[in-house]
């Protein structure tokens, strides 16, 4: 079985279909890409999955259960947790404070008046800021932090929730080619290591081709190819609407 | 039926005058996205403008020619007053934080009406009627002046001309893609600068005729500037915020829930208008013929500095502190003392506004609400009931936490200027309700002998039990702040996006603070119906909201200890400047707009960056 689902998703704004009749799946301990050509629908697919946005048609599921209706909250309840394009975190906060931010929402604690925040889920906390290799910085405010420490704070928010789908919307984006790589490379790691599912847009082709087990290609709001890496690059189609364009880059 | 059409009509004239006004805010807030709080300033300066013009004109020109060359000089004088406005003031603030912008054209308001009192003195000023239309025309048993027929007429004029304006100009096209895209048009190479004059000096140039055209309706009085502003505010939230149909439709619409409200609830007709904003708000939360803003607009407050508990020293300081206000009574005299008593409930007034406001992101300007609740709900225990006060002032926190329970529902639902004003609203029901049911109230005589019992009665005894309940209060708000609900409060103010996506429940965080934040300002007012002896209407007025939110700044809204520093600084202030000068509300505006555009971190903000100002200088 598939840990997520998705069969003839559609949206669309005004007489735009942003994402028209989209189907794939996403495999646990797997890297799926998504890509496509800037407006192909890739954000609003993400905003659909992660409950941001109503589909007009279509279904997710999640596992077993059918998700299509529910809205960020309760899917972050199931399990699926997200990074953004813009890199979003609580900016007058510390690095950990972040962090800890993320593990009370799961621990269902955050409207407790009494205890003092500092002192729960601390070893938590660091634990996960040691694996996106943030420890050192834990005290400090994350408005100061550089954008690829921003990504990486990010990310060990998401994993506060310990999630069984993580979606990342172009994690590399403004990133130095050395920072992207490594960031990746952590991603892998953590994703075969907890066996979570990971989709994730991205611009950089390189970075898809090294990184990604699977990739699915977008174009206008609909799904063009669907495969390895490999047979991706070698499709004609995708070729033409897209790899064409992105050489030329 | 020949009442119903002239209620009608009568209704219509008011809308007209009404949408003038709301036109010109809503066009300027649709390119600026300022909300200028100094818009009903401008309307009582078209009106006083107009009185000292057609003073000068209607002797030299004779009547008809005179009287309208004085109203069309009255709206020159104040369209130029607001670009001079909007260069002096306004460009300064475009970026800064949306509470920042309000409090800073609240500052002007106060500079405004001091000025005016300096210039046509307290007295009202009665206007010349219009020539020609002084009469009267009958309508069965009924007479309807001539003046207002002219009015039905003017307001849809104005809608035309200013619709070919938008529709047929150039200007007009800059004005609608500044207020569709903003970015977009700076990136196109437009001129902003004076795009944005021109559209403050025409916005500025519609409340002053508005004004104008009020004066042969009733006499320019220094009540108009917050009489009006209140309800322009409803006008164009409900139509829209920058849609000048919208405030067109809104303006009619409330017109005619005036002139028939009267009929049904001839008291309660400021209420049936706020509430029939509530419910649009509720239905529709961007307006009638409002689009949905954008989701990430500028935040409302910008604040890098995180929160973090006292070290050694801080705890120190705080226990250094809590003993020397303890023993203040053994140097200071009762005046003195009277003084630090007043200074303790507002810094917790001050202190819960703080918890709403600086820790989650949500701006109030109708805080003075639950400060009123408590005052007169404490009053209220012991005229009714008679009730003793240990008994009172639980009823006052009582009834202050169900009316801030019940408006947060709504208000949660809201952010930025949105909510602000709908907080306002709230306010000005409670205001109303207060004034108007005389019977339980006094209305405008208040609520008189609300003494404490004899052991608290002394300038000591009942400043120690201020010091140990207002001291508890501001504890209680430190340590929910550093709690896990204050820990996502200030996640959801970071970044609403990745707060949801984390799991926090916002709107039950934000709602959870409303209620909080409003039972500890009731305490505050309980506390100060005592120490008054006494409960006005004022309590819960606008003012009363504003001085909350000038402390807060004052002291510097980063940090905890801030609103606690501001309360102090600023009623030293006021009561130094009232025995100084009679125009202190205008030195209060100018020390508003110093700190907006000059000190936007306060007084604890601007001390704790010394070191780096420094060091950059050096």
């Amino acid at each position: 079985m598939s840990l997520l689902r998705v069969e003839n998703l559609s949206r669309r704004f005004g007489g735009v279909r942003a994402v028209d009749g989209v189907g794939f799946t996403v495999e646990a301990g797997r890297l799926t890409a998504l890509i496509g050509p800037n407006g192909a629908g890739k954000t609003t697919c993400f905003n659909l999955l992660n409950g941001q946005l109503r589909p007009d048609a279509g279904r997710i599921c999640l596992g077993e259960r059918d998700v299509t209706r529910l809205g960020p909250r309760r899917k972050w309840a199931l399990g699926i947790a997200r990074t953004f394009q813009i890199t979003a975190t609580f900016s007058s906060m510390t690095v950990r404070e972040n962090v800890q931010v993320g593990l009370m929402a799961r621990h269902r604690r955050l409207s407790a008046l009494l205890p003092a925040a500092r002192q729960l889920y601390r070893a938590e906390a660091d634990a996960l800021l040691e694996r996106v290799g943030m420890a050192d910085q834990a005290e400090r405010t994350a408005g100061l932090l550089a954008y690829g420490d921003l990504k990486r704070l990010e990310l060990a928010i998401a994993l506060a929730n310990d999630p069984r789908l993580l979606l990342m919307d172009e994690p590399t984006a403004g990133m130095a080619p050395r920072e992207r790589i490594d960031l990746m490379a952590l991603t892998a790691e953590i994703v075969r290591e907890r066996g979570l599912g990971v989709l994730f847009t991205e611009h950089d082709m390189d970075v898809v081709f090294r990184h990604a087990d699977r990739v699915l290609v977008m174009n206008r709001g609909r799904l063009i190819a669907d495969g390895t890496p490999v047979e991706v690059r070698a499709d004609p189609t995708v070729r033409d609407v897209y790899l064409g364009a992105g050489e030329t880059d | 039926m020949d009442f119903v059409v002239v209620q009608a009509l009568t209704g219509l004239a008011s809308a007209s005058s009404l949408f003038l006004i709301s036109a010109g805010l809503t066009l300027i807030f649709g390119v600026t996205r300022v909300v200028n709080f100094a818009h009903g300033s401008l309307y009582m300066l078209g009106a006083y403008a107009a009185y000292s013009f057609t003073g000068w004109t209607m002797p030299v020109l004779g009547g008809v020619v005179g009287f309208w060359a004085g109203i069309g000089l009255a709206v020159l004088a104040v369209g130029l007053l607001g670009a001079l406005l909007e260069i002096l003031l306004l460009r300064r603030i475009y970026r800064s934080p949306e509470l920042f912008q309000l409090l800073a054209t609240f500052g002007v308001v106060l500079v405004v009406a001091d000025a005016t009192l300096a210039i046509w003195g307290p007295e009202d000023r009665l206007g010349p009627r219009a020539p020609g239309l002084e009469g009267a025309v009958r309508i069965g048993r009924y007479g309807l002046p001539e003046w207002d027929i002219a009015l039905i007429a003017i307001g849809p004029a104005v809608l035309i001309g200013l619709w070919l304006a938008l529709r047929r100009t150039r200007w007009g096209v800059l004005v609608r893609a500044a207020t569709a895209d903003r970015e977009m048009t700076g990136a196109l190479g437009v001129d902003q600068a004076k795009l944005f004059t021109s559209v403050f000096c025409l916005g500025a140039m519609l409340a002053g005729l508005g004004g104008a055209l009020q004066l042969p309706r009733e006499p320019a009085n220094l009540g108009m500037d917050l009489g009006i502003i209140a309800e322009v505010f409803v006008v164009t939230v409900v139509g829209g915020m920058g849609n000048v149909l919208g405030a067109f439709l809104a303006a009619v619409l409330i017109g005619q829930l005036h002139a028939f409200g009267i009929l049904l609830f001839p008291n309660v007709t400021i209420v049936l208008v706020f509430l029939f904003m509530a419910a649009v708000l509720i239905v529709r939360p961007w307006g009638l013929l409002g689009r949905p803003e954008r989701l990430v607009t500028h935040p409302a407050l910008d604040l890098p500095e995180p929160i973090r508990p006292l070290g050694a020293a801080g705890r120190a300081a705080v226990i250094a502190a809590a003993l020397g206000l303890a023993a203040a009574p053994a140097v200071l005299d009762a005046y003195a003392l009277a003084v630090l008593t007043e200074v303790l409930i507002f810094a917790l007034f001050a202190s819960s506004l703080h918890l709403l406001t600086g820790v989650g992101g949500m701006i109030s300007f109708g805080h003075a609400a639950y400060f009123g609740l408590g005052a007169y709900g404490a009053a209220l225990a012991v005229k009714l009931l008679q009730a003793p006060m240990a008994l009172a002032i639980p009823t006052g926190l009582v009834l202050a936490l169900a009316g801030a329970a019940l408006f947060g529902l709504f208000c949660i639902r809201l952010a930025g200027v949105y909510l602000a004003m709908l907080t306002l609203a709230f306010a000005q029901i409670c205001f109303a309700v207060a004034f108007q049911w005389y019977d339980v109230t006094g209305g405008d005589n208040g609520l008189l002998g609300i003494w404490p019992p004899a052991w608290a009665s002394g300038p000591a005894s009942l400043y120690w039990l201020v010091l140990a309940l207002t001291g508890a209060g501001i504890a209680a708000i430190r340590h929910v702040v550093h709690a896990p609900f204050g820990f996502g409060l200030r996640a959801a103010r970071d970044s609403v996006l990745r707060a949801e996506a984390s799991g926090v429940d916002v709107r039950f965080l934000r709602w959870l603070a409303f209620t909080f934040a409003g039972t500890a300002a009731g305490l505050a007012g309980a506390l100060h119906a005592f120490f008054k002896g006494s409960v006005f209407p004022d309590t819960l007025g606008i003012s009363v909201s504003v001085d909350g939110l000038v402390m807060m700044l004052l002291g510097g809204i980063e940090s905890l200890s801030g609103p606690l520093v501001g309360a102090a600084l600023y009623k030293t202030l006021q009561i130094f400047m009232i025995s100084w000068t009679d125009y202190w509300r205008a030195v209060l505006g100018l020390i508003i707009i110093a700190l907006v555009v000059l000190f936007p971190h306060g007084v604890v903000g601007s001390i704790r960056r010394l070191p780096n100002i420094l060091g950059r200088t050096a």
